[in-house]
């Protein structure tokens, strides 16, 4: 299939085009007021939404389950599970997802919930980590998130965390790729507005680990930004970098205060 | 084991339709795929999905790869009489699953 | 097969392999295979219906209009019956147009169930049309159709 050359293709890099050429008649960057923020979840079709909202009917709910079985098994050469730590996720794990990714003073730098569970498995579990992406990882970290479902993002002041939400805001205004677009241009200027038949959400990471559509699994907020990086036809970095954990650090900072509303359902 | 979600009201009255909700975690891999190179991905979906209630057949169906990965499934029946719900889930490459529920019917 | 290893050691399997690696970096790249037609999907339906006739009504074919994404659409079907001993909805079949198949999905029913309404998820391929087709338990066939518009979002995984 030649890119570019179907219909959609060509649609599709046309209003990316047209895109960019409004763009660069706006160069401000401006920030989204504290007030206007919104979910993703508010441009959701009818049906979409009520996946999201039943339990029952949420497939991202079958990873949370294989994540509540692996928080009970006892894994590495320690013969230790998470369980045995922390004892029930359902309290001590409350309030987590909330504000990751977290200082880690041992790194000197913030560590995001797959390599906080990562760090757990290798140093306290002494076994492997997960593979980013494994089922595994995915079904422990959606479940840690789960937990705190319906919590306020906190955003903290945390002083260290500083300089790494500059770097994530550096990442998010600058210009990259074949497009030389930046994040900020479509998902600070132009969110609402449609791009190739969708509308734009703010991107805020409010649901993460989540169920997408397209993907017809659950994934990481590091596999939704690779796939944005792809969209702007820029070099996706590795699982892992630091640019994607500052990224992050930056994202969850911008969302401060919006609930969290993992596992959330996107097309 | 596939992970399953069921939904059963727990506490239902005799002769009421229940709407009953079932979830089960798998690929439904179409076979109408390919690799990067060209190669194409063999099928593997669940093809058959029956509920029986009480050891008799209330709802059955056929499925195509069409079906969306982690199929999802909600018909109704009428609740009869107290008992189990037993799904069955049944697929390409000896693919088995069976959940069961409990049901209460004063 | 023989035929494959021979196509891509020679030059020609060779430029086809690099072209696909190159146009699909991602996970799997989706090669629209021979869809299904409006004549196979009516071909399909005979399998089913055999030579009765299909009537419109009594079936509502209830699927958004507009989707985001083409491969999780949530259907559903009610079919107007009152789901007695002697007058009942048999089966319902879904069937769409353009998918690579046309056959989505036939469920089988009884009095039992109180009432002919199901509802799952399925893929489409394309926009298209989709069609229901319920059996009654005196013989008769019944359908709706119903027109679905997919849309693909902008930042996916594979560089389509």
């Amino acid at each position: 299939m030649k890119p570019g050359i179907t219909k959609l293709g060509f649609v599709r890099s046309g209003a990316l085009i047209a895109v960019l050429c409004i763009m660069t008649m706006h160069s401000t960057v401006a920030e989204i007021p504290l007030a206007e923020r919104r979910s993703g979840y508010n441009l959701l079709s009818r049906e979409t939404r009520a996946m999201q909202d039943d339990d029952t009917a949420n497939p991202g709910m079958l990873w949370v389950l294989d994540g509540e079985a692996l928080w009970r098994a006892k894994a590495g050469t320690a013969e230790k599970a998470c369980a045995d730590c922390h004892g029930d996720a359902r309290e001590t794990m409350k309030g987590v997802a909330a504000r990751y990714p977290a200082f880690d003073p041992a790194r000197g730098r913030p560590v995001d919930l797959e390599q906080r569970i990562n760090i757990c498995r290798s140093e306290q579990q002494k076994a492997s980590p997960f593979a980013y992406e494994s089922k595994d990882l995915l079904a422990l970290t959606v479940y840690v998130a789960r937990q705190s479902r319906g919590m306020p993002i906190e955003g903290t002041a945390d002083e260290r965390l500083k300089p790494f939400v500059d770097a994530g805001r550096a990442l998010f205004t600058r210009r990259l790729g074949q497009l030389n677009l930046t994040c900020a241009q479509c998902h600070d200027d132009n969110w609402g507005r449609k791009l190739a038949g969708n509308p734009l959400p703010q991107a805020h990471p409010t649901g993460y680990p989540l169920y997408r559509l397209e993907w017809q699994t659950v994934g990481s907020l590091q596999r939704r930004l690779r796939n944005c990086l792809i969209g702007m036809r820029v070099e996706p970095y590795a699982y892992g970098s630091p640019e994607y954990v500052a990224l992050e650090t930056f994202l969850m900072w911008r969302a401060r205060g919006l609930p969290v509303e993992t596992p959330a359902v996107r097309p | 084991m596939a992970r399953a979600l069921i939904n059963v009201p727990a506490k239902t009255k005799r002769g009421e339709v229940i709407a009953i909700k079932t979830l089960i975690s798998h690929e439904m891999e179409t076979g109408f795929r390919h690799s990067t190179i060209g190669v194409p991905i063999p099928r593997n979906i669940i093809t058959s999905f029956v509920a029986t209630y009480n050891k008799e057949e209330i709802f059955r169906a056929e499925l195509f790869p069409a079906i969306a990965a982690n199929p999802f499934i909600t018909f109704y029946t009428v609740a009869t009489e107290s008992g189990t719900i037993t799904f069955e889930w049944t697929g390409d490459n000896g693919f088995s699953a069976t959940e069961t529920a409990a049901i209460t019917v004063e | 097969m023989d035929r494959h290893d021979g196509e891509r050691r020679s030059r020609r399997g060779i430029l086809k392999a690099a072209g696909a690696l190159a146009a699909g970096c991602g996970a799997a790249m989706l090669v629209r295979p021979a869809r299904a037609t409006p004549a196979s999907m009516q071909i399909a339906i005979r399998n089913v219906v055999g030579s009765a006739a299909v009537q419109q009504g009594k079936v509502t074919l209830d699927i958004p209009p507009l989707v985001e994404n083409g491969s999780t659409v949530a259907v559903s079907v009610a079919v107007e019956s009152p789901m007695t001993p002697t007058d009942y909805v048999k089966a319902i079949h879904i069937f769409t147009e353009k998918n690579p198949q046309p056959n989505v999905i036939s469920i089988h029913l009884g009095p039992r169930a109180g009432r002919a309404n199901v509802a799952t998820r399925m893929r489409l391929v394309d926009t298209q049309k989709i069609v229901a087709i319920a059996e009654l338990s005196n013989g008769s066939f019944w359908s709706d159709t119903a027109d679905v518009i997919i849309t693909l979002g902008a930042c996916l995984e594979d560089v389509i």
